[in-house]
């Protein structure tokens, strides 16, 4: 078991490398890309926390990475440093959560689901009314990171990857100790949880802070990078269902599932928006139904052996075939 | 003898219906008692008010001198009141061990997830599990899940045991192998309140036994008395069968 999780840690530590090198390596298309894998790598480990790990369908992450988007751009706005109003970001999304967890998470299953998406739309709604201080539905500026493009996007790809690892570490140690432990027994059988000694309230509750924390930080890094903020593109809804589909596409539950997911997902996507701009949602719907048909435990957890024995007997088959009709 | 565990007029309405009326009694320690009554008495309602899964409407138990009328149910698990569930409840993605690893982690108090597993291979092999101890949960059968759901709650190291119906749906064979368990479990010091429709088990392994019936208690006394009590048989046959069978009873 251990040599497995070894592995696991030094498969990720070549990625975040690989990831890293692509400032002095490539060119500027190909960082942005970077930064988009790091970004959604780290939202879907976040979320592998409480979706994957406790088994609870959260669709809140719009909620954390915009309320991060606005904290961070208004804190840098009355004059915080940005790493500073990166940090207060992650602390501020993390206090909301933990406030809005202890509401949300007496729901269960579908009624979590609903809850959790609902949870999107009344932050945007906050925001969007909140005109005097967000500037309401005609966004807010934020101020930009100094220093040449090509430095900017190198700075932001490090900071999103040092987001990543984070969210990554947390991963691991959540997967080693007793809060794993219990958040799995409440994704396989709650009542059973509860019943052999588990607080499932706070142990629910820490597993959605600890996935709201990340994302609130990644959102204020991204309104620093970008420069300007709206509630439409900070709550998107999109960001919302992308998320959780890319940690089941790679394995929720898995350490390494939502980063072959996220980095999947983006691929895709990116090969998609340049050669099929206007079918870019119909094939992300087309991903979501794949997943649940012929995917059901994502990629990571596809029988590999098994398949690679089929291929292998089946090329064998054909061979075998030519040599007996040449005879 | 103390009493370990007392219930004083413990009532828990659902909507309209008065799933347990006004129940008081007391296990004293060391103590096999059981719970009898027809389907529908209550029996389960009264684990479940016990241990804070439905917390009683109104009334008061105490366990070890404390009132726990309210507490949750990890919190009755971790004081070392344990139950098992008449339906099975193992986490079915998980092997043998791990289920009850899990209970011996945060039901007792190891210094490890190790420690913890050690003290699961102990449970395991004490209810006759060790053989399967790695193998997942969902593919045992179902003496075996029977005996998992007493290995769980025994890792909790409990001092009062509630078990629901852990006999149902064996056969003669797994009932003698389960009743010298629960024996076992007893001799460890540990207080059962046994709920069991089998008369068999009753007159075996109790000294006492409350009878159940709409939610009250009718009756309590000696195994041997309760068999033969009218308030009983009627409970369970309905009076006029109870007439009959007294009469066929006394006829011999
Ligand atoms: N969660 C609940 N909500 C509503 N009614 C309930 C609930 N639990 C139990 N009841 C009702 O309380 C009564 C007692 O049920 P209970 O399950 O305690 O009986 P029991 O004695 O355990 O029966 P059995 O021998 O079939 O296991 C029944 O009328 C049942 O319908
Ligand atoms: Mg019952």
């Amino acid at each position: 078991m251990s040599r497995k999780s070894n592995l696991t840690l030094i498969v990720m530590g070549l990625w975040v490398l690989a990831l890293a090198l692509a400032p002095s390596l490539l060119g500027n298309y190909e960082v942005r890309i970077a930064i988009s894998i790091a970004m959604f790598t780290a939202l879907a480990l976040s979320w592998n926390i409480i979706g994957g790990f406790t088994g609870y369908p959260s669709f809140s992450t719009a909620a954390f990475y915009g309320i991060g988007c606005y904290v961070g751009a208004l804190a840098q706005r009355s004059g915080v440093p940005a790493a500073l109003a990166w940090v207060a970001a992650a602390a501020f999304v993390g206090g909301v959560s933990f406030a809005l967890g202890a509401i949300v998470l007496r729901l269960k299953g579908h009624y979590f689901a609903i809850g959790s998406i609902a949870l999107v739309d009344i932050s945007r709604l906050v925001i969007s009314s909140w005109g005097s201080v967000t500037g309401g539905g005609n966004g807010l500026n934020v101020p930009l990171l100094e220093g040449r493009p090509p430095e900017v996007s190198a700075l932001v790809l490090y900071v999103m990857l040092g987001i990543m690892v984070l969210a990554f570490v947390t991963n691991v140690i959540v997967d080693r100790t007793r809060l794993g432990f219990g958040l799995r027994c409440i994704d396989q059988n709650e009542d059973a949880a509860d019943m052999v000694g588990i607080d499932t309230t706070r142990y629910k509750i820490a597993a959605f802070v600890l996935s709201a924390i990340f994302p609130g930080a990644v959102g204020a890094v991204y309104a620093s990078w970008v420069g300007y903020i709206d509630p439409t593109d900070s709550f998107d809804i999109l960001t919302t269902v992308k998320v959780p589909v890319m940690a089941m596409l790679g394995g929720a539950g898995t350490l390494l599932g939502p980063v072959v997911g996220a980095f999947s997902f983006v691929m895709l996507e990116e090969i998609f928006w340049a050669n099929f701009l206007e079918w870019n949602r119909a094939i992300m719907g087309a991903i979501v139904v794949v997943l649940i048909f012929f995917l059901p435990g994502g990629i990571l957890r596809l029988d590999w052996k098994r398949i690679l024995r089929r291929l292998s007997d089946r090329s064998k088959a054909r061979s075998t075939d030519k040599g007996s009709a040449k005879e | 003898m103390s009493a370990i565990l007392e219930l004083s007029n413990v009532s828990r309405q659902f909507g309209g219906i008065k799933a347990l009326n006004d129940v008081s009694f007391s296990l004293h320690e060391g103590e096999i008692v059981a719970l009898i009554g027809p389907n529908g008495a209550g029996k389960t309602t009264l684990v479940n008010a016990i241990t804070g899964v439905h917390s009683p409407s109104s009334g008061k138990v105490v366990f070890k001198g404390e009132d726990v009328t309210k507490q949750k149910p990890f919190q009755a698990a971790r004081r070392g009141l344990a139950r098992t569930f008449q339906i099975v409840q193992p986490f079915p993605r998980m092997t043998v061990v791990e289920n009850v690893a899990a209970s011996a982690l945060f039901g007792g108090n190891p210094e490890s997830i190790a420690a913890a597993r050690d003290r699961a291979m102990e449970e395991l092999e004490f209810v006759g599990l060790g053989h399967v101890a790695e193998t997942p949960a969902s593919s045992l059968t179902l003496p075996n899940r029977k005996r998992l759901e007493l290995a769980k709650s025994l890792a909790m190291g409990p001092k009062v045991l509630l078990l629901d119906e852990v006999n149902a749906g064996l056969n003669a064979t797994e009932i003698d192998v389960a009743l010298d368990l629960i024996r076992r479990i007893a001799a460890r010091g540990v207080s059962i309140l046994i709920i069991e429709h089998l008369m068999k088990v009753v007159l075996s392994l109790s000294s006492r036994v409350l009878v159940l019936h709409h939610g009250e208690l009718i009756a309590e006394g000696p195994p041997q008395e309760m068999v033969h009590d009218r308030k009983v048989i009627e409970a369970y046959l309905g009076p006029k069968f109870a007439e009959r069978f007294q009469k066929e009873m006394a006829d011999g």
